[in-house]
């Protein structure tokens, strides 16, 4: 019964889609003030509704009611709760309305939170958003609709994909969602501005959180993600330049760029026509992401539904949306009014110049990534595009911009000068290179990436913190009015100064665990001891053990340095029953920045074992990094002038001419 | 050289980072390189990880063979290792690879005709983005330029400007 209500409560979402779509962009039109104000309170009974249809599957799988057959397919009555919990969106279907809810969830906030937009912008934003909605409820109701039952209810369940049972799972997909399909609601504003014709500073200052907030979920995903793999599978990687991935990092980097075009728009009215259609694209690769990964057409380690209608349906949706959103740029744009012009050598001028190296650093991800498909399908030849490929081009396009980002903030809006940010950067360049001379002292000849990536790392993480430094002009006035002028710092510098300083922090990390990470494999018998980094680790034995719906050997290691007991590490291979699959269970400790990383293999005559140990310095900075970004996209978020209700300024009024 | 390149450049591969998405793996977890079947000489063994790991496990879903538990990957790990025993050069154990299995165990596809595309677009979007900015500054200028406001003043105007500011 609840099952069929949330059934019905899914298909009343798709009705309200309709509605959502036509009569406030209708209104908007018309300047019909009661047909725009339908928008808001639909698209906030849309999310409700969409939210019933996603309890009433939790429901379902929660009391392991195996007459659904998504149920049936995806859970087992053993899974721990927590599992039954993030099965739901651990599949085709359920993701598909995990998406979607997130989808209606941006509708209904936007709706709330936009109370002192203009009307007709929000009303166009708002269809916009009523277009998506019904897009993808289509997809679900009529191509992978969870909520079928199966006639014969079997007794137990198939089980979740053992890989997909971890806490990993129950955070990545949701945290992932939230930023892609986030970007749908910068989509909406590009869409909504080019159907009004008129866009300006404010609803640059409109957008602005919205994108923030998408990229500030999109880089905490992909930065979860990349730590599941990192433990799940077993040997340490971080990145793999897998399709799936390129799917939700093509979005990051462009969302990156829009982040960075869209203060330039706020700030000086300039660089609109580029930032609206950063905005199109940055969506239009979350749904060639989507595709990409629904449909299945990817040989990948991820390539999981393989019904060809779905696919279809889905390029369809692909192709409208890209295709209209784009005609509709082609169509209006031009008439969109250009702003303030500005030098070269400027604020603006290092701001384009991000943007420039970012979408071509994600036009390099998208050919690698797509040109395989295209060559299989044109000619027929099989050719594979794999990291060895990304790493020699997506580099190389990487490192003038990390050499750039400092200089940014230095530079004035207008017209910079270059020789000024230059000295007031003196010092972080000069210890950026009394370090990267260090590492290549200690290095010798033989290994000479490390001193250059290790420079440019700390280039850019001192970079960033002399900005704040120079403004609050620490050292050079009373430090009591240092710390006073820091407080008066608006939120975003702290922001930017954080964001890059986290991405120095990121680069650091790779550098430093690609120079010198250890790695032992090998047979170890009982009590015998392999040092690795610096650290003895002995094999103690091997106990078998069970789970709740696996059984397991359990291998016990003793992690010393200098004979001095440091931890117990107990890595573990699994087996799960239901779907006779093993996994494996790495054990990782961590001291300062740096891990320890052990996993098990197979079982050998007299209790010896394959086993696999690395040492990984400063690993964990790839993802402290990612998390330092967030928290310096989050400052940005809560700068005053993007606060809910902050007056509008005066003179962007007089800028927002229309432009028909 | 190369293999300095490609260290280099995987430590620039900057990414917040992480596998995308989570509806991971159909396969068992990577076993990758086993003890059993690592060559004595470290050099020599050095050399088939690096080449293993521009290799495709072809029944794998985008895994090297240095990556992969599969007995295809084991397979060629053993092969790659035989070839280094008997003097080969990496490029002629790629080559070996290649005649046998086609381009598509190359991770790195190769430079030629039909990837002709897949090599140049980085750089190639890079100089179109460069271009186009470039463009788009110059218009921009020509247009400010001849945009009212940046008129130079008449003489009338000089001279009325030049009473108000006498008045104020």
């Amino acid at each position: 019964m609840i099952v069929e209500l949330g059934h019905f409560a899914l298909v009343l979402a798709l009705a309200l889609s309709i509605v959502q779509s036509v009569v406030p962009v209708w209104g908007a039109r018309m300047r019909d003030e009661r047909l725009m104000a339908v928008a808001a309170p639909v698209a906030g009974v849309q999310f409700l509704m969409v939210g019933l249809a996603f309890a009433a599957l939790t429901f379902a799988y929660l009391t392991s009611d195996f007459s659904v057959l998504n149920v049936w397919q995806n859970s087992h009555s053993d899974k721990p709760l927590i599992y039954r919990i993030s099965g739901v969106w651990g599949n085709h279907e359920g993701s598909m309305l995990l998406w979607v809810l997130i989808l209606a969830l941006f509708g209904a906030l936007v709706a709330a939170f936009g109370r002192t937009m203009p009307a007709t912008l929000k009303a166009n934003v708002l269809g916009v958003q009523g277009w998506i909605s019904l897009a993808f409820l289509s997809f679900i109701l009529f191509t992978s609709n969870p909520f079928i039952r199966i006639a014969n209810p079997p007794m137990e369940g198939q089980d979740l994909n053992p890989i997909l049972q971890d806490v990993g799972l129950a955070i990545h997909p949701p945290l992932l969602y939230l930023g892609y399909v986030g970007f749908s609601v910068t989509f909406s504003f590009a869409a909504a501005a080019l159907l009004d014709g008129r866009i300006d500073a404010a609803w640059a200052r409109w957008v602005r959180p919205w994108i923030l907030i998408a990229w500030i979920f999109l880089t905490l995903g992909i930065a979860m993600g990349s730590y599941w793999a990192y433990y799940e599978l077993g040997w340490g990687g971080f990145w793999f330049w897998d399709p799936v991935e390129n799917a939700s990092f093509m979005p990051w980097l462009a969302g990156t760029a829009l982040l960075h075009s869209a203060l330039v728009m706020e700030k000086r009215d300039a660089l609109k026509v580029w930032t609206v259609l950063l905005a199109i694209l940055t969506f239009s690769l979350s749904l060639l992401g989507t595709f990409l990964v629904r449909s299945g057409v990817l040989t990948s380690v991820h390539a999981f539904a393989t019904d060809p209608s779905r696919g279809v349906f889905i390029l369809a949706i692909l192709a409208i949306f890209i295709g209209g959103s784009l005609s509709l740029y082609a169509w209006r744009a031009p008439m969109l009014k250009q702003g303030g012009i500005f030098a070269p050598i400027s604020r603006e001028g290092a701001l384009i110049l991000n943007n420039l190296f970012l979408t071509a650093a994600c036009a390099a991800v998208l050919v690698g990534t797509l040109y395989p498909l295209a060559l299989d399908v044109t000619t027929g030849d099989k050719i594979s595009v794999g990291a060895p490929f990304f790493n020699m081009t997506f580099g190389p396009l990487m490192i003038p911009l990390l050499l750039a980002i400092p200089f940014g903030p230095f530079l004035a809006w207008k017209r910079g000068d270059l020789l000024g940010a230059a000295q007031r950067l003196m010092v972080a360049f000069a210890i950026a290179i009394v370090i990267a001379l260090v590492v290549a002292w200690v290095e010798g000849a033989a290994n000479v990436m490390a001193p250059i990536g290790i420079g440019i790392a700390a280039w850019v993480m001192i970079g960033a913190v002399s900005e704040i430094v120079w403004r609050v002009k620490l050292g050079r006035i009373p430090l009591g009015q240092s710390f006073s002028r820091a407080a008066g710092l608006p939120r975003s510098s702290w922001g930017a100064m954080l964001g890059h300083f986290g991405m120095g922090a990121t680069m650091l990390g790779i550098v430093a665990v690609t120079a010198w990470q250890q790695e032992v494999i090998t047979v170890m018998q009982p009590g015998e001891t392999r040092s690795i980094g610096g650290y003895d680790l002995t094999f103690e034995g091997l106990t078998p053990s069970t789970g709740s719906n696996y059984r397991e050997d359990v291998g016990h290691f003793s992690l010393r340095k200098g004979g001095v007991m440091l931890a117990n590490m107990e890595p573990a291979k699994r087996f799960y029953m239901a779907r006779q699959m093993p996994t494996t269970e790495s054990a990782i400790e961590t001291f300062g920045f740096n891990q320890v990383y052990v996993s098990l293999g197979d079982a050998k005559d007299g209790g010896a074992v394959v086993m696999r140990a690395y040492y990984k310095p400063l690993v964990t900075l790839i993802w402290l990094g990612a998390v330092v970004m967030v928290i310096g996209g989050l400052f940005s978020l809560s700068d005053r002038r993007l606060r809910v209700g902050a007056p509008r300024r005066a003179h962007h009024a007089a800028a927002a001419m229309p432009a028909e | 050289m190369r293999r300095f390149c490609l260290a280099f450049l995987i430590a620039f591969a900057l990414s917040g980072a992480g596998v995308g998405g989570f509806t991971l793996i159909a396969t068992t977890p990577a076993w990758a390189v086993q003890p059993d079947e690592m060559l004595k000489d470290p050099k020599l063994e050095a050399r088939a990880r690096e080449i293993s790991e521009g290799l495709r496990c072809m029944v794998c879903q985008n895994e090297s063979i240095d990556e992969s538990n599969a007995d295809l990957a084991r397979d060629l790990r053993l092969l790659v290792r035989e070839r280094l025993k008997a003097g080969d050069t990496d490029e002629e154990v790629r080559d070996y690879l290649v005649a046998r299995y086609g381009e598509f165990v190359l991770l790195k596809p190769r430079f030629e005709r039909k990837t002709f595309i897949l090599w140049f677009a980085p750089l190639g979007a890079l100089l179109l983005g460069a271009v186009i900015m470039f463009v788009s500054y110059r218009r921009r200028k020509h247009n400010t330029d001849d945009a009212p406001g940046a008129t130079p003043l008449d003489e009338a105007e000089k001279a009325e400007l030049k009473r108000i500011m006498g008045e104020g």
